[in-house]
């Protein structure tokens, strides 16, 4: 772990070239770029909110803020791993003749998503006041959920752009998963309302279950058990490790794909 | 003298088939039918020299010898499949022109991805950004876009970066015919000029009078054997030559 930490020191300024680079071709230099990508998650939130408050929101408190919460992650989720499956390929122009990590483009492609979330973020806190969320010290620790899903994050971006190098067409079939996905994070509706065998198979679920601590913490105003910090390091770390022992054993096979 | 390269009976295998831009339908599809494909070739076979400190290494052969599999083995971006090859100091590989830049940052942008993605630190890059934009000749060009610039221009400033970072090991891959006849009598100069400076170099070369010129070694390989490898630079190209006209 140390050896990585001191690698990636080495590595810092190609890191932060390449995240310069990563924001020019993202946001073509204008400030309004920015602003379109933050717009998405808050478009898909004003129709969930115009479309379900009166079917499923209706005897709900603070049924927008549980909107957010769950747009906000899935957001997150979704941009950070679509931009990094194509992070292999579009790179292969560089690492195909120029010895570097290839991880490094992967985190690179992942600052953006993580500027974006933060700002997403910012407006999740105006909403919730204007919801009249009680505010409380304790919304400090959804700082934890940032940190596993953003392991997860990279984990899954790991796996999916070793997966785009082998198949081109995974990017049709990631399409159709995060869209069943987002049916399946309970991101407008309420688990409660099943039966409890039902609700444990939510928890296998990644992103649920990081959308459920933020809103246990902003919502009810309590603290997720230990052991729901663990499952949610759990998903974080084995993605994770998945994704760097494919990287590690299938690196050399990139090269004839490419 | 220091050893800067060996290479020891190093052969390194591609897999070659028609798996490439399948998707996963038809991967599947094509492992139910049995036709799914995949040939093993062999871009290098049993390669071994060594270079000393200061050598510069010619690599002559025709298309598909092998040559540029094995610059890509030195510089670290393959690894041999048997063999091994053990390289002391920093590596600058040019193996492509234009590989790494970046059509929409500008020039002085590139030359700073460029400077990183060769392994140098920001201070060092600050120090040298205006000997190599003036070397290539780029200063009023600085911040244009790359793809506004001709491909002479690109070329020059990815050779300017290479040379003026001060690399252990160079590696040039058909880049010294670049740019027009000022340029490139510049740059020869230059080349001279890092290899009395102890640079150890690699140059792939087409054209056999620049490795006359300019190597102390050479290696010929042929479909992925070596031919020879050698100090008599002349007597190789010689029978390299009359092998081209057999042909």
């Amino acid at each position: 772990m140390r050896k990585f930490f001191h690698r990636l020191s080495k590595h810092r300024f190609l890191f932060e070239e390449l995240v310069k680079r990563d924001f020019k071709q993202k946001y073509k230099r204008t400030v309004f770029g920015m602003l379109w990508s933050i717009l998405n998650p808050l478009l898909t939130l004003l129709v969930m909110r115009l479309v379900f408050t009166r079917l499923l929101g209706r005897n709900a408190e603070f049924y927008t803020t549980y909107l957010f919460a769950g747009n906000l992650m899935y957001h997150y989720f979704k941009e950070s791993t679509v931009g990094g499956m194509s992070c292999l390929t579009g790179n292969a122009h560089i690492f195909t003749k120029i010895r570097v990590p290839k991880y490094l483009f992967l985190l690179s492609k992942n600052v953006s998503a993580v500027i974006n979330f933060s700002l997403t973020l910012v407006v999740f806190f105006v909403f919730a006041a204007f919801d009249g969320v009680p505010f409380h010290w304790r919304f400090f620790s959804i700082l934890y959920p940032i940190l596993t899903l953003t392991m997860f994050n990279i984990g899954m971006g790991m796996i999916l752009s070793a997966l785009y190098v082998f198949f081109r067409d995974i990017q049709y079939f990631y399409d159709i998963f995060t869209m069943l996905l987002m049916y399946l994070s309970a991101i407008f509706y309420y688990v409660d309302r099943y039966p409890p065998e039902v609700q444990r198979l939510f928890l296998l679920n990644p992103v649920f279950c990081n959308i459920k601590y933020v809103r246990v913490v902003v919502i009810d105003g309590n603290l997720p058990s230990l052991a729901f910090h663990g499952l949610l390091l759990l998903y974080g770390a084995a993605a994770l490790a998945l994704g760097a022992l494919i990287y590690k054993t299938q690196e050399q096979k990139f090269l004839y794909y490419l | 003298m220091e050893t800067a390269i060996r290479a020891e009976h190093v052969s390194i295998r591609y897999l070659t088939g028609d798996f490439k831009d399948i998707g996963l339908k038809e991967y599947v599809m094509r492992r139910l039918t049995h036709q799914y494909q995949v040939r093993e070739f062999w871009a290098d076979r049993d390669i071994s020299f060594t270079l000393m400190k200061g050598d510069m290494l010619g690599i002559i052969g025709t298309n598909g010898a092998g040559k540029s599999t094995l610059l890509k083995a030195v510089s670290g971006i393959m690894t041999p499949t048997e063999g091994r090859i053990t390289v002391k100091g920093s590596i600058a590989a040019l193996l492509e022109l234009s590989s790494g830049f970046d059509a929409d940052l500008t020039v002085k942008e590139n030359t700073y991805l460029r400077g990183a993605l060769l392994g140098y630190t920001r201070a060092f890059m600050d120090e040298k950004y205006d000997e190599i934009i003036d070397f290539a000749d780029l200063r009023e060009f600085q911040d244009r876009r790359f793809k506004q610039l001709s491909s002479g221009m690109k070329s020059r400033l990815a050779f300017s970066i290479a040379c003026l970072v001060n690399p252990d090991i160079l590696i040039l891959d058909e880049v010294l015919s670049v740019g027009d006849g000022a340029f490139r009598k510049k740059s020869g100069e230059k080349m001279q000029e890092i290899l009395q400076n102890g640079v150890t170099g690699l140059l792939v070369s087409h054209s056999i009078q620049q490795v006359r010129e300019l190597c102390g070694k050479v290696l010929w390989l042929d479909h992925g054997r070596q031919m020879a490898f050698g100090e008599d630079v002349q007597g190789i190209c010689d029978r390299y030559e009359a092998f081209l006209k057999a042909r």
